[in-house]
């Protein structure tokens, strides 16, 4: 067995073992007997416990992957994914042992195994860096800058539980209506890990010539059967679907294809669950709140942006000026990726200020870290794939 | 102006909350809440205290926290818009097309609007600019506002308090007992929060313990570091903070540094490796491994750096002894750092003609009298091969571009296209024929010849184009940086804590407390003080409305 | 009330300095003139080059003269047609004090003296190998004329192809 496959099984344990604890997570706020503290303690140690050994395995992953490769494992869209599920689970723990709040694991959890799913639907291949990337400002400014999203993701996952427990699911509402529609965005991240699964496990395969933008000819390999073609295409592989629609040349269409058939799933497992669960689903998660102290939520809340935005500011901002000023001659160049980081710092420090001189606490507040936590997903996943930049090497 | 007297005699500005003497509430709007507004210790606000020019009234607008999260989420937006299509630094322009046509082209009529509306260049657009600009000042003026009295205030504070004061503080708690159970609750107390690193001033039945006033400071100082940032984003616009160039150089070549004077580079090598030079091992499939192997893996120019300093002074084009400084070799993410500039690799361009190599051959037989090499940089005269077999060189056109009445025409001096015209001598034809000769062409101006100029070989070699920057505002960004992260840091990672003690006259023990945050903290501070010192029982009375909300809902409270 | 006044007048001026602050920001962007390294009226920078003769040419030796600098490039065409009318005027001014000097970018002694003996050029042509002095005089386009008086200031930048006429009226503006 080499590092590699070490680092893999490893990452698979962990991935297990997130999912155990969060089941005990669920266990130690699921009581309802009188006597509950001691028991729900119990519950809340042994959860807590199974996660940081979840950790410590994730941990392992990520040391042995850059032993192996030479570089810290953040140069492409799963290592950096992947990282991302880790911190986040790094900075639940951080909050768990100042706060001990089990109910806050029943979505960080869940939330970082979804995110480490997603990334295992990219190449996992280690591969070497472009000298663009070689640099030890590279392992600084992607930690720091990851440690910071972690945590201030935190601060939407209390939200989330303030939320759910505040926001009347019973009563037709906007907040309502958006509560359910996290839910279903969650749903649709299963849906694109779903389709890419199946797919592959089909083996699917399609290849295509097209006209790029720059209009020279090209060849593209879609792995999911083709909903949109690319401009002018043509498809070479014998018995496979025709797309059903055409795209200009602008749009990439293999990309979009995979958006389309992550909703495809997406929408037919929120579906099936609406219909089995009879709720919808924010409404079903509600009894698993409504012990949580909301004072303490809110506190939790505020306390995660607190501790992740100078982190966050360091490492996406001064960490990346100062490394942008040696790679590429200048520390700022309206980088879409660049401008992003910014704007997810304005955003938190719009939400500071709300917070300090408007007194926006409790709903309000909470709906903000929501956003914020959107604005970061943003940023990693849309501004990667979609927006063309210099950074779009990571993917 | 009329100012506002407080029952205890304190004379407090106009928009006060709490009096800054015994912090008995002042407004009507104070005096209706159950907590006490301990945003700015209830201090007024300077720019609510006036309201009567016109500049007040700007002063006003700039100074309110509204306007200044407004002005982020404009600024926000915008900085947004610019994502969706590429920047105009970031597009390509081919010749005889303009912008407008390339985002028509390329992106449509969504292209088009875009940039008509301007999104297209939207950071150096007046309006991003202005927006931040008003930013900045909102910046400075709500510091100015707010920290001011807020300093004044926490300087001047007083350990007695009125009991309103105390009441309507969040954390509170009282309990009834007599004089020297009282003493020695004093006692035990300032004991414990000196252990605790609180800073006790005690006058005979009133008690203050404070802890960590700086953090107070963080927000104003990381504004600080903000606005010294800012302020060097804008230096860099004056004449001389900030150069930004760049250079086109042939390996083999001196070359001056634009916008550097008195420093010359001379380009030794460039260096262009992939993955596939080396053998590191691959072990994934063949497919992953070919494109691992074209990866580039190095960019890189191995550089000499001149000085034709004098005794600290330099003259322009005095290259004759020119002082060699270091050799460097420049690498993406290396870049050549030197006297407060920097050269960064940038960009390449492989096998631009070097020389030429040529056979004097006779048309008929085939036959080569001899090969000259021409070097295109320096090309000679007279090119011999023995005493009566040579050539002359006429005329050369490094990229030929055609005729123009009968005339050669070069269209640069880069040899992309090097066209000659020969003058052959041979013993057959001493006289000497002339040819033209360029790549894929040879004419005889001057008739028919026996010999030719047979194009045999080339020798290449790389360009390299570097980025020549000069930044002096950087210090003042890296300090500005440095500044907001000491603010930040203050700000987020620690507290204001602040507990007041008091025995009343009627035999009262009161316990009240306030942090700017974390609660959770300062109940852990307060709960091992009570315990320690036996201070009566507290409650937060946030968290107490929260629990009767719940038990409205009938729902138990337990806290997890 | 005096109180009242100062408060007014300290708020006015901080908001006229960051309001100033910003429209100059505006100002210059909106511009771009912000590297404009030589202009007129300057100190023309010394510089010593060699021409075909070997002989070398420093500015500072010219001082009390005026001095013409003229650079090219073989393949600009607007280069080569002032030529002549450079050299009619050289000719004319050479004794009353006016000196030319023309700097080549950069191309090979053999391009350069070809040209200089098709077009019979008798003022001083120099060669500018390491682009130094076209750097130093921030040229981007050629050709470009620097026209300096006797102090040595520059009185003229000019970066289009000159007539004879003016040349001649140009030369008379900077005779000592």
């Amino acid at each position: 067995m080499n590092l590699l496959d070490l680092s893999g099984t490893l990452l698979f344990i962990a991935f297990i073992v997130y999912l155990v604890a969060t089941l005990f997570f669920g266990g130690a706020i699921k009581h309802t007997q009188k006597d509950v503290s001691t028991s729900n303690k119990k519950w809340g140690t042994i959860a807590i416990y199974i996660t940081v050994l979840g950790f410590i395995s994730n941990l392992g992953y990520f040391i042995t992957r850059w032993i192996y490769s030479g570089h810290a494992p953040i140069s492409n869209m799963f290592e950096f994914s992947t990282a991302f599920g880790m911190f986040i689970v790094g900075a639940f723990i951080l909050i768990y042992f100042i706060y001990r709040v089990p109910s806050l694991g029943v979505f960080a959890l869940p939330v970082a195994i979804i995110i480490i799913a997603f990334a295992s639907m990219f190449p996992r291949e280690v591969s070497p860096l472009i000298p663009a990337l070689k640099s030890y400002w590279l392992t600084i400014h992607v930690i720091t800058t990851v440690i910071g999203e972690a945590i201030l993701a935190i601060s939407a996952f209390a939200g989330l539980v303030l939320l759910l427990k505040h926001v009347n699911m019973k009563v037709r509402s906007k907040e309502r209506f958006w509560l359910e529609g996290v839910m279903y965005t969650l749903v649709i991240v299963i849906g694109f890990v779903l389709a890419t699964s199946i797919f592959s496990m089909a083996k699917y395969e399609a290849e295509f010539t097209y006209v790029d933008k720059e209009k020279n000819a090209a060849t593209i390999v879609y792995t999911m059967p083709a909903l949109f073609g690319m401009n002018d295409h043509k498809l070479l592989t014998e018995d496979r679907m025709e797309p059903l629609v055409d795209m200009p040349p602008i749009v990439n269409a293999k990309k979009l294809t995979t958006v389309a058939w992550s909703f495809i799933f997406g929408t037919l497992l929120y579906l099936l669950l609406r219909l089995i669960l009879r709720k919808p689903l924010a409404e079903k998660l509600q009894p698993l709140v409504k012990n949580a102290n909301s004072q303490l939520m809110d506190e939790i809340g505020y306390r995660a942006v607190l501790i992740g935005f100078p982190v966050f500011t360091l490492g996406a901002l001064i960490f990346a000026m100062i490394w942008a000023q040696e790679a590429w001659s200048r520390f700022w160049g309206w980088d879409p990726k660049e401008v992003w980081a910014l704007i997810t710092w304005l955003f938190y420090a719009a939400f500071l200020h709300l917070r300090l001189s408007k007194g926006w606490e409790g709903k309000k507040s909470a709906w903000l870290a929501v956003i914020g936590f959107a604005i970061i997903m943003f940023n990693f996943v849309a501004v990667n794939l979609i927006i063309a930049g210099l950074h779009s090497y990571a993917g | 102006m009329a100012n506002i007297v407080c029952e205890c005699g304190h004379i407090n500005p106009i928009g006060t909350h709490l009096c800054a003497k015994c912090g008995r509430p002042l407004s009507e709007e104070e005096k209706s809440k159950k907590i006490a507004d301990m945003r700015y210790d209830g201090t007024a606000i300077r720019s609510k205290t006036y309201k009567k020019t016109f500049i007040d009234h700007i002063w006003n607008f700039f100074s309110s926290v509204k306007v200044g999260v407004s002005l982020i989420i404009i600024t926000l937006v915008m900085a947004a818009l610019g994502t969706f299509l590429p920047q105009v630094m970031y597009v390509s322009v081919p010749l005889g097309m303009t912008e407008a046509d390339v985002y028509e082209e390329k992106y449509g009529l969504f292209g088009k609007l875009y940039y008509t509306l301007g999104f297209s260049d939207i950071y150096s657009s007046p309006w991003f600019q202005i927006i931040v600009g008003m930013l900045a000042i909102s910046i400075i003026i709500a510091s100015f506002d707010r920290g001011i009295p807020l300093y004044k205030s926490l300087k001047n504070q007083r350990v007695r308090r009125h009991e309103s004061f105390m009441k309507r503080q969040r954390i509170y708690g009282e309990e009834a007992m007599d004089e020297v159970q009282a003493a020695e609750v004093f006692d035990k107390a300032q004991e414990k929060m000196k252990a605790l690193k609180y800073k006790v001033r005690r006058e005979e039945d009133v008690l203050l313990a404070e802890k960590g006033r700086f953090a107070r400071w963080g927000p104003y100082i990381n504004h600080i570091g903000l606005i010294i940032f800012i302020l060097g984003v804008m230096l860099r616009l004056m004449p001389g903070f900030y150069l930004d160039k760049t250079m086109w150089i042939r390996e083999g070549e001196t070359a001056a540094i634009p916008g550097i004077e008195g420093y010359y580079i001379h380009n030794n090598k460039f260096i262009f490796e992939t993955y596939g030079d080396s053998d590191e091992k691959v072990e994934a499939s063949q497919k992953a491994a070919d494109a691992i192997n074209s990866k580039a893996k190095n960019y890189q120019t191995d550089v000499t750096l001149y000085s034709d300093k004098v005794d600290g002074k330099s003259l322009a084009g005095n290259t004759d002894d020119l002082e060699k400084i270091k050799d460097y070799s420049i690498q993406v993410n290396k870049p050549l750092k030197y006297d407060g500039f920097a050269l960064y690799q940038m960009d390449f361009r492989q096998n631009e003609l070097k020389s030429m190599k040529f056979d004097l051959v006779n048309k008929k037989e085939g036959k080569s009298l001899g090969q000259i090499t021409v070097n295109l940089d320096d090309p000679a005269k007279k090119y011999e091969i023995s005493k009566d077999i040579y050539i002359e060189l006429k005329s050369y056109y490094a990229d030929f571009s055609g005729f123009e009445e009968g005339v050669p025409q070069s269209a640069s001096p880069i040899p992309n296209n090097p066209a000659f015209i020969f003058t052959m001598f041979t013993p057959e034809v001493p006289k000497g024929e002339t040819s033209f000769v360029a790549i894929k062409q040879t004419l005889e101006p001057l008739g028919t010849t026996k010999y030719q100029m047979k194009f045999n070989s080339v020798e290449t070699r790389n360009a390299s184009n570097f980025t020549v920057r000069q930044d002096k505002t950087l210090p003042l960004l890296l300090i500005g940086g440095i500044i907001f992260m000491i603010g930040v840091t203050i700000s987020s990672y620690f507290s204001h804590r602040r507990i007041w003690l008091q025995y009343t006259k009627d035999g009262r023990l009161l316990l009240a407390s306030h942090v700017n945050k974390n609660w959770f903290g300062m109940k852990k501070d307060l709960d091992s003080i009570v315990s320690y010192a036996k201070l009566p029982p507290y409650i937060d009375q946030v968290d107490e409305d929260n629990k009767k909300k719940e038990l409205d809902n009938k729902e138990d409270g337990d806290n997890t | 009330m005096n109180k009242k006044k100062r408060r007014l007048a300290i708020r006015s001026i901080i908001l006229a300095i960051l309001i100033a602050a910003i429209a100059y920001t505006v100002y210059v962007t909106a511009t771009k003139d912000t590297n404009q390294l030589i202009k007129v009226g300057d100190q023309a920078p010394n510089f010593v080059l060699t021409d075909l003769d070997g002989k070398k040419h420093q500015l500072a030796d010219y001082k009390g003269q005026g001095v013409l600098l003229n650079f090219w490039g073989t393949w600009c065409p607007p280069c080569k047609e002032e030529m002549p009318a450079l050299n009619t005027a050289y000719d004319e001014f050479k004794n009353q004090g006016v000196q030319v000097i023309s700097i080549n970018i950069a191309q090979s002694d053999f391009e350069v003296r070809n040209f200089v003996d098709n077009y019979k050029l008798n003022f001083p042509m120099t060669i500018d190998k390491t682009k130094s002095v076209m750097r130093t005089y921030n040229v981007d386009q050629l050709p470009a004329t620097f026209l300096i008086d006797q102090t040595g200031k520059i009185k003229k930048i000019l970066t289009y192809g000159i007539t004879e006429p003016e040349f001649i009226a140009y030369m008379e503006s900077i005779k000592p």
